[in-house]
């Protein structure tokens, strides 16, 4: 007599999987296609970072930071360098505060258009990937215009940035941010005001606002769980206290919500760097700092609003020229952890769209 | 005109003069392999233009060129893609149902075959002239859901089996809608025999008595295909590549040459049902009106499906269920009601 038998599926996902951003892993439990359990495994790209900034001088470490989320490398440089210039007491010229807005915006505007893209395409929305990649492409041209590469910008230096961008650039990122409103429109249209767009993700892998705050979840996720919080407004560095911007909040804690406020975000990058623009004075784009770095003994924490959430960096001077110790907090890292709690009883396909709006980079998460 | 438009009919007739008794048994056989071989012709052709288009059409739709490096615009970068399949090793899994897992492949490929058979290409240019045509096609291209299936569990790999027990629960779901959109115009010609149904559409074609059957005709049929909106068979983000995931070379060649046949089947059957099939005005010969027709059809699926992103397997299902089956349904009432009103009116005139 045959015997009836029923088992739950377990199936690896990733780290060689095409929807796995990354090398991310997780085992899933399946009933059928609903989810029952995730169990997500992480540390496939770690390289040990902050154990080898205790073996390079501070500013051989700013290279480094570039891999770590690489989407948005002048974010990761701005976070180190300004934590060893809190650490000397740096002051660093007007020109250079508002390049260093200029870059920083930029790349959360192409950190954001990598996210909506990629995540239109793990819905199977290959045009608007393109899309949003062929703007990026503007983006990665400025980038190389100034620092010569197109991902690991590494323009940040302890006491300013490395160069004065080239004529060419401020024309560039004119002609760039004029059409800013060209592309939210197109966005809008194949990916957003779709209707199986919004039947895949609106409702869908809901994180309540409770849950987020108590997560410490950070970045456009949490304030799309209706928490009004950006690092940029809550603690302002540099000089954002000078711009005049919104912070977007939305109240849908959904996928849909989470994808949607990057789109927002475009706008207010946008906004702030045209006011970059218009007020940028002429000078130096470095301060006179010595050629040595020692900062003196102490301990420094500093945190950016990184286009995923809070990112800060950790640093203990031991009054040599090399970081004694150097711990980096990651928004990615820490908002992953909502992933097991909310996407259970969702089905496989949701799973994969709940995981595309955290915008995780393993560079980030695994260090 | 008229030599060009029964070009074909006039090279049957001769390869049939051949013989000395032009109806002997062996010039009977010897018709039905030239109908085989034309029709491998027509898949591997379409294959051919079709991988092409869609990867062109991809380009456009996506504001890129497509491929455009070997031979003139790329047009050869198709046969380049088939010649690296034929390279390629075949690999079957260690833990496969080794029997089912080889199988599977050739009945995908033969179903194309079988289906493309009894459409007519033109005036008299059935392969094959069925009376049951439109009952054949369906019964035939339904066999397509075994095909998965037997690819998802032959594989024995857990992407291939969640692909192939998606491809059986979808493709049946959209099966009904697509038998009951034609259900429409069998009641209109009172005949299954699609060369019956394309001599009816004389004076106009069947989307305009039928309009709401040909869009749930197309619906259902790019769901029959797996083709996106609807390509949760082998969703590339969730399943990998579902049915597909551990075939390799050739094997894996012959699924994607009956894809694509499928897809010329499904819009020829489109094309021949409600668009008029090869009639039209007499400026074309009737079999270049019906490529035409056919091609639009792939056309508005590969633009479809460049464009939308996936459906969701509950909201396919209440797609089908909720939506397309009670409307076809309506569509089957409204047309009994309009052909008793038409028989109607005589009487009341009379």
């Amino acid at each position: 007599m045959a015997v009836e038998r029923t088992e739950e599926l377990v199936l690896n996902m990733g780290p060689q999987h095409p929807s796995m951003h990354g090398v991310f892993r997780m085992v899933v439990h399946l009933e059928g296609e609903v989810v029952t359990k995730i169990d997500p495994k992480i540390g496939y790209l770690h390289r040990g970072i902050e154990k080898l900034a205790e073996s390079r001088t501070y500013p051989q470490f700013i290279p480094y930071t570039d891999r770590l989320d690489y989407l948005s490398s002048p974010h990761n440089n701005l976070a180190y360098v300004l934590a060893v210039e809190k650490l000397m007491g740096v002051e660093i010229p007007e020109r250079a505060e508002y390049l260093r807005v200029i870059f920083a915006e930029l790349a959360r505007i192409a950190s954001h258009q990598v996210m909506i893209g990629s995540t239109a395409l793990d819905i199977a929305g290959w045009t608007a990937w393109s899309y949003c990649f062929r703007d990026r492409e503007r983006i990665l041209d400025m980038y190389e215009m100034t620092a010569g590469s197109r991902l690991t910008v590494n323009n940040m230096r302890i006491g300013g940035i490395s160069n004065d961008p080239p004529p060419g650039f401020w024309d560039a990122l004119k002609s760039f941010l004029d059409d800013i409103p060209e592309m939210i429109e197109e966005y809008y249209g194949i990916f957003f005001g779709n209707e199986i767009t919004m039947g895949r993700m609106k409702s869908v892998g809901i994180l309540p606002k409770e849950l987020a705050e108590n997560l410490s979840i950070t970045g456009p996720v949490i304030r799309s769980s209706g928490v009004n919080y950006d690092v940029r407004k809550a603690d302002p560095y540099g000089i954002y206290d000078r711009f005049d911007f919104d912070v977007p909040v939305l109240h849908g804690c959904d996928s849909y919500d989470r994808t949607l406020i990057r789109l927002l975000e475009i706008k207010e990058s946008a906004k702030i760097i045209k006011q970059a623009m218009r007020d940028i004075p002429e000078g130096p784009v470095m301060a006179k700092i010595p050629k040595v770095i020692k900062p003196p003994v102490g301990e420094v924490y500093h945190r950016v609003e990184n286009p995923k959430g809070e990112l800060g960096f950790y640093i203990v001077s031991d009054g040599t020229t090399k970081p004694a110790r150097l711990h980096i907090k990651s928004p990615t890292f820490v908002n992953m952890q909502m992933l097991p709690l909310i996407s259970l009883g969702w089905k496989i396909q949701d799973v994969i769209a709940i995981f595309a709006t955290i915008d995780a980079v393993l560079g980030e998460v695994d260090k | 005109m008229d030599t060009l438009n029964n070009l074909f009919l006039i090279i049957a007739a001769a390869i049939r003069g051949l013989f000395a008794d032009p109806h002997s048994v062996w010039a009977d056989i010897t018709m039905d392999v030239v109908a085989f071989l034309a029709v491998i012709i027509i898949i591997v052709l379409a294959a051919l233009v079709l991988i092409l288009l869609e990867r062109k059409v991809a380009g456009w739709t996506s504001q890129r060129p497509g491929p455009n490096r070997l031979g003139p615009r790329g047009w050869f970068q198709t046969i380049a893609d088939a010649l690296k399949l034929m390279g390629k090793e075949d690999v079957t899994p260690a833990n496969a149902d080794r029997l089912i897992f080889k199988v599977a492949p050739m009945i995908m490929f033969s179903l194309p075959l079988m289906t493309l058979a009894v459409i007519p290409y033109g005036k008299g240019m059935s392969p094959i002239d069925l009376d049951l045509g439109i009952f054949y096609f369906l019964a035939i291209s339904a066999l397509s859901t075994l095909a998965l299936l037997m690819a998802g569990w032959g594989s024995n790999n857990k992407y291939s089996l969640l692909g192939g027990m998606r491809a059986v629960a979808q493709m049946i779901s959209y099966e009904i809608p697509l038998i009951f959109s034609l259900l429409g115009v069998v009641m209109l010609t009172e005949s299954l025999s699609l060369t019956k149904i394309v001599e009816a559409q004389g004076v106009v074609p069947f989307i305009v008595l039928q309009p709401l059957a040909f869009v749930i005709y197309i619906i259902a049929g790019i769901a029959e295909v797996n083709r996106a909106p609807f390509d949760l068979v082998e969703a590339d983000q969730e399943v990998v590549a579902g049915p597909f995931t551990e075939y390799t070379g050739l094997r894996w060649g012959l699924f994607f040459l009956g894809e694509y046949g499928n897809m010329t089947a499904v819009s020829a059957l489109a094309a021949t049902v409600f668009l008029g099939g090869w009639q039209g005005p007499a400026i074309l010969p009737g079999w270049i009106w019906f490529w035409l027709k056919t091609g639009l059809v792939i056309f508005f699926m590969m633009w479809v499906r460049w464009t939308f992103p996936r459906m969701r397997i509950d909201h396919l299902m209440h797609f089908a269920w909720k939506w397309l089956l009670p409307l076809s349904i309506l569509n089957i009432l409204l047309t009994g009601l309009g052909i008793y009103i038409y028989q109607l009116i005589p009487r009341i005139g009379g």
